[in-house]
């Protein structure tokens, strides 16, 4: 069976050191990250989460993240020729730092404990819905009118 | 203090999230966004037990707002579940956004349960 590859081998993509060579993008994410962080947590300052109320600072955070991703990713992917770094430092580092969803998965948990399970059912499929629906506008709308 | 902690927690998670997001996806050929999917579960506990246990503000700020905030992340997990349905994959992207939620949902109780017997 030696030098046998495995049944399935066709079906996986090549594992070419996928870290290789990702120094410059790494370091672009992190700061990315650092400034998008920054920014969500000033927007908490503004509008912080109160225990058995509607988390309307993450849930802005979040739509208005997707909105930016949407339209980002379709212009530097499918209208512009970006920079390489441009996608590392603004979606996945800014973007990416900014909308978070763990907060948003704690604070649906804290709201199901405390009892307040409409509010909690509203907020996870709310976000949800909104998010995804903002991403595609964003999308739809850079691919309309961003040529 | 508090923005500086935020900014050094999220210049590790961002990275982290980049990293082992390459590195999951460089292992599987589903189609699947399982690296965003792990990423948000993991860091969903963990933040539920940072939670959970009660730390304080300085722990709160570094651990929880800076590096599970910047871990975690709603617009790749919104652009990779359009993502899905743009190709026509309409279960793969449904599965994606409900499981997500609810896996992330069911980490976050875990954490909480956890932190909360730290």
């Amino acid at each position: 069976m030696h030098g046998t590859p495995p049944p399935d081998a066709a079906a996986r993509p090549p594992v070419v050191a996928p870290l290789r060579g990702q120094g410059r993008a790494t370091v672009a994410v992190a700061v990315g990250g650092a400034l998008g962080a920054l920014a969500r947590w000033g927007v908490g300052l503004g509008l912080p989460t109160t225990p058995g109320a509607f988390p309307w600072g993450t849930f802005l955070i979040n739509v208005s993240g997707c909105l930016a991703i949407g339209v980002l990713l379709v212009v530097v992917t499918e209208l512009r020729t970006a920079h390489p770094l441009v996608r590392p430092f603004l979606a996945t580092g800014v973007l990416g730092g900014f909308t978070t969803f763990s907060t948003f998965s704690v604070d649906a948990q804290h709201l199901l404990l405390g009892g307040h399970v409409g509010l909690a059912v509203a907020y996870l499929a709310g976000t949800l819905v909104a998010a995804v629906a903002a991403t595609w506008l964003g999308a739809a709308a850079a691919r309309r009118f961003g040529r | 203090m508090t923005p500086l902690l935020v900014v050094l927690g999220a210049a590790v998670g961002a990275p982290a999230r980049y990293l082992t997001d390459r590195l999951v996806q460089s292992r599987h050929a589903t189609g699947f966004p399982w690296g965003t999917f792990t990423i948000n579960v993991v860091g969903s506990f963990v933040l539920g037990t940072v939670a959970g246990a009660a730390t304080s503000p300085a722990v709160t700020a570094l651990v929880g707002t800076g590096f599970c905030g910047a871990l975690t992340t709603y617009s790749t997990f919104g652009w990779e579940t359009v993502g899905l349905a743009r190709e026509g994959r309409r279960l793969l992207a449904v599965l994606n956004a409900v499981g997500s939620v609810m896996a992330g949902l069911g980490a976050a109780g875990l954490g909480l349960a956890v932190g909360t017997t730290l």
